[in-house]
């Protein structure tokens, strides 16, 4: 999906049609269908300048209703930083992102430890796998009420928390105060997930890492296995 | 009729806002010390037509749960008034 003021769309493609050679089609924001694709990624960036609230305004956009439709129906969603941003503010996925407690936009390699292979985008990993990828945002500050949370741990709908390079969750390895290290998760289906961290940033050693192709490859593997 | 709206969203008591911690270190650093919270939020003015205010109130109501203001996280308020429309030489109708 392409927002004006998308700006990870080409490095999701690099990712999915370079690294992986999958075919890749870039969605105006003002289609009005997302028939024939069998993934959706929303990539980061500052969808509308980030006016109002980031994701607000992309909510509305004339694609989104048929990205909510595509994702009621099964099928597989990724939100990336901005992405996931959005996917909350069309309640796609729950929570909201505040801005970081720290009040500095952090561009850095994180780590992060896989909590649950059950997603879509996590069907290759371990419970407990420890990847390395890039976060870049200032508002990723995952939030949602106590009753939320606790509803998300349940449910298993927690897909990955910030943690330090041997797995262990701490406070230091936390870079932007996210409520119980949460740096991504799904919905109860997890066919939609949502991350801060940009896996499409680690796609190949060149880049510094390659760890976040598992995400996709996982999504590939889900399509094999499941017609959508 | 012609109204003018001032929406303030704030974010809920619960949720912490870092900016507001951060302008208050900004008025403590300055010499503020009475300062003991600063909450940041946001200010929206709206100019609007509605039949009467029953239905102004409601319509911005509408707008902030859908768009002004994410519920899971802010908290809005809404200060509604009319704008007198100047009147026309001649019109003795007002």
């Amino acid at each position: 999906m392409v927002f004006p003021g998308t700006w990870s769309d080409r490095d999701c493609a690099h990712a999915v049609l370079d690294v992986l050679q999958e075919p890749v089609r870039y969605v105006d924001h003002r289609e009005q269908n997302v028939d024939g694709l069998d993934l959706v990624i929303l990539p980061g960036g500052f969808s509308y300048g980030d006016y109002l609230r980031c994701g607000a305004i992309a909510r509305f956009a004339p694609v989104m209703e048929a990205v909510a439709d595509f994702a009621n129906r099964g099928g597989l969603v990724l939100g990336i930083c901005n992405g996931f941003q959005i996917l909350q503010e069309a309640r796609l996925l729950p929570g909201a992102l505040l801005r970081n407690a720290s009040c500095e936009f952090r561009c850095e390699w994180v780590q992060l430890r896989v909590e649950q292979s059950n997603s879509a985008f996590t069907l290759d990993c371990r419970p407990g796998q420890v990847l390395r990828i890039p976060i870049s945002h200032g508002e990723g500050n995952f939030f949602a009420d106590p009753q939320t949370l606790d509803a998300l741990e349940r449910n298993g709908q927690v897909v990955f928390r910030y943690c330090a390079p041997d797995g262990r969750v701490t406070a230091d390895s936390n870079p932007n105060g996210s409520a119980r290290n949460i740096a991504g998760i799904s919905n109860a289906h997890g066919n939609v997930v949502g991350l801060m961290p940009h896996p499409e940033r680690a796609c190949e050693p060149l880049l510094g890492g390659d760890d976040g192709l598992i995400l996709f490859r996982s999504a590939i593997h889900a399509l094999t296995r499941v017609a959508v | 009729m012609k109204y003018r709206a001032e929406v303030f969203v704030t974010l809920k008591p619960v949720v912490n806002d870092p900016a507001g911690l951060t302008i208050r270190g900004g008025l403590h650093a300055l010499g503020f010390d009475s300062v003991t919270d600063v909450r940041a939020g946001k200010y929206l003015v709206l100019s609007l037509e509605e039949s009467d205010a029953t239905q102004a109130r409601a319509r911005i109501d509408a707008m902030a749960r859908q768009l002004l203001a994410n519920a899971v996280i802010e908290d809005y308020r809404i200060e509604l008034e009319p704008v007198a429309e100047p009147v026309a030489a001649g019109d003795v109708s007002a």
